[in-house]
């Protein structure tokens, strides 16, 4: 199979984007770690993902080419991770954990106020782009709960006031990431 | 001498000690006194001895798994350990408090554990939401790199390790050891056949040893104090110290290092200060998402592999999820099956379409389409998602809770079928 064979076969025809500079670099360096370049897809994969927000197929194509793998088998990765984002998502991803732990402390409530508060169910995004909301499996911080996170910090012990609170400070300008 | 291994430098209100505080506390001696004084055999034996098990949920003894792994001259010279830190059974947060309460410990295990099976290269294989944990194992890596703990003829023993951190993206399979190692060579994350087992067999066709970060943090203790010390900490049958934690309606839910012997009772009701206020023990999971339920006529077992599995459940990850009077069992089962169902590889069918329909049913429960055949549906799945019909262990895993709650709360199903949804949301 071609690397450069477009993705969903109705879809228009996909050209690879050209990696950055700063991309390859970081790619170039999980490289030297693994003895093997396929090894390092998911890697990659989230690599872009940190510099591009999601992973375009032009991305996916671009980094199966880089890696020397088939474009389907490196998207077969990345459609198997919970954390890799095939569409584009907010600028923050909410992590909201519904596991046992979190749903015997009451999550239920706190995703409904979520819901509520920026018209969103799970999957899908503001329309300002701001927020996304995603469901993951425990956050592993149960004595806590219920949890949640959101770019890079956990928040725990949630209330729906707690929410309220975050979303306030999302209104400010949120220094770069 | 200390009586808490793991945690003895662990204060979560500042943060972890660096290399050279560890080294302060005595870190680092075990495997300085290990390069010099011992072969690889001598390590593996005190390691047999000790009667160490592992953490991962399993408990299956570590040295013997250890002893597969090929040795001698007609050995492969490549050789992988990789540490299983992808926490992310459900209700289960005991590696995270090791990882980030103290790096250098794990990095410390895991210089005993491949010096033994003679790896010179060690995965970390981290999940990937750990973000923490994370920041705290680059730092250490690189301070043990500079103190000459890492890389090169290891202070002049002829040994080299290097330890590459690997961060994962979303998977409860990579649970799994040998899903784990094909993530790791850069695959979707299903199971691999076993024969042959990674001790033989593993990463990229190396002998290759998996050990959960708990299992890994209990070796630095044994080196230093000795297998007697160890088996000494142990109250009941089996030695040493577990990360034993409670989540669930309690007044103090956390994470503590209890010697193995230690009653249930006292976990929940001296560490983690019994029941809320108004809520009353209806059962709990002892050991995460993926262990049968107990009862509170159950307290006073001990924690002790032995103990657990004679009374129909498993200690597993040690981490205790607690149901109370007032959450609905039917409820708490279905968001576990979800779980499950969701978190299914999708390689071998029973897993990939019974857990789906297992999933559904539950749903059909809450809402109110609940029929009274369902429940034979879900009996059945027991025995097709059962011990020897999957894959892996995931499916047998999720039908631990389905089954016991089958048994203990049969009332409770009924009632969702005859009272139209869920009798607790009215």
């Amino acid at each position: 199979m071609s690397t450069s064979t477009i993705i969903a076969s109705n879809a228009p025809k996909v050209q690879a984007r050209t990696l950055s500079p700063e991309e390859q670099h970081e790619i170039d360096h999980e490289l030297t770690l693994y003895p093997d370049r396929r090894a390092v897809g998911l890697e990659a994969l989230k690599i872009v993902q940190k510099h591009q927000g999601w992973v375009s197929d032009e991305s996916l194509l671009a980094v199966a080419q880089y890696l020397g793998m088939s474009a389907h088998e490196l998207d077969g990765v990345a459609t198997f991770f919970n954390l890799i984002f095939r569409q584009p998502v907010g600028r923050n991803v909410m992590l909201f954990c519904d596991s046992v732990s979190c749903y015997i402390m009451g999550c239920e409530n706190i995703k409904d106020h979520i819901s509520a508060r920026l018209g969103i169910d799970y999957g899908e995004t503001t329309a300002d782009g701001e927020y996304t909301l995603l469901p993951v499996p425990c956050l592993g911080d149960c004595d806590r709960a219920p949890v949640m996170l959101m770019a890079g910090e956990q928040h725990r012990n949630l209330t729906t006031q707690k929410i309220d609170e975050l979303l306030a400070l999302g209104q400010q300008p949120l220094p770069d990431k | 001498m200390t009586d808490q291994p793991l945690t003895k430098n662990i204060d979560m209100s500042r943060a972890p000690f660096d290399i050279g505080q560890y080294r302060l506390a005595q870190g680092y001696e075990a495997v300085l006194r290990m390069f010099k004084d011992m072969a690889p055999s001598d390590v593996l034996e005190m390691v047999k001895s000790s009667g160490l098990k592992g953490r991962g949920g399993a408990g299956f003894p570590t040295g013997l798994k250890w002893s597969f792994v090929p040795t001698g001259d007609d050995a492969p010279k490549t050789k992988y350990l990789v540490v299983n830190a992808d926490e992310m059974e459900p209700g289960t947060f005991k590696d995270r408090l090791l990882l980030e309460g103290d790096p250098h410990l794990l990095l410390e295990g895991m210089l005993i554990a491949a010096y033994t099976i003679q790896a010179n290269t060690a995965y970390i294989f981290l999940r990937g939401e750990y973000l923490r944990a994370e920041k705290l194992l680059r730092a250490a890596i690189a301070q043990a790199h500079e103190q000459g703990l890492l890389g090169k003829n290891i202070q002049s023993s002829g040994f080299d390790l290097e330890i590459i951190l690997h961060t994962s993206a979303g998977r409860y399979i990579c649970g799994e050891e040998t899903a784990l190692l094909n993530a790791l060579e850069g695959k979707r994350a299903n199971p691999r056949a076993k024969p042959p087992f990674p001790q033989v067999s593993g990463l990229w066709g190396k002998p290759t040893i998996v050990n959960n970060v708990e299992t890994l943090c209990n070796l630095p203790g044994i080196l230093r104090y000795g297998v007697d010390w160890y088996k000494g900490l142990g109250k009941g049958s089996d030695a040493g110290t577990k990360l034993c934690g409670v989540s669930g309606r309690v007044n103090n839910p956390g994470c503590w290092e209890l010697a193995l012997g230690t009653p249930i009772r006292e976990l929940l009701e001296d560490k983690a200060g019994g029941m809320c206020e108004g809520y009353q023990l209806r059962a709990f999971l002892p050991g995460g998402g993926s262990t049968d339920f107990l009862l509170p006529e159950h307290l006073d077992l001990t924690l002790d592999y032995d103990v657990i599995g004679k009374a129909g459940s498993r200690l597993a990850t040690g981490t205790m999820i607690v149901l109370d009077d007032q959450t609905c069992p039917v409820g708490m089962v279905g968001n576990l099956m979800r779980f499950f169902s969701h978190e299914s590889c999708g390689w071998c069918t029973p897993c990939r379409d019974g857990l789906p329909w297992i999933d559904e049913i539950f749903k059909r429960l809450e809402s109110g389409a609940g029929r009274i055949e369902d429940m034979q549906i879900l009996t059945d799945h027991l025995e097709y998602l059962g011990p020897g019909r999957t894959f892996c262990a995931l499916a047998p895993g999720a039908m631990a809770p389905l089954g016991s709650a089958l048994r203990h709360f049969r009332e409770d199903f009924d009632a969702h079928i005859h009272s139209g949804g869920c009798p607790w949301r009215k």
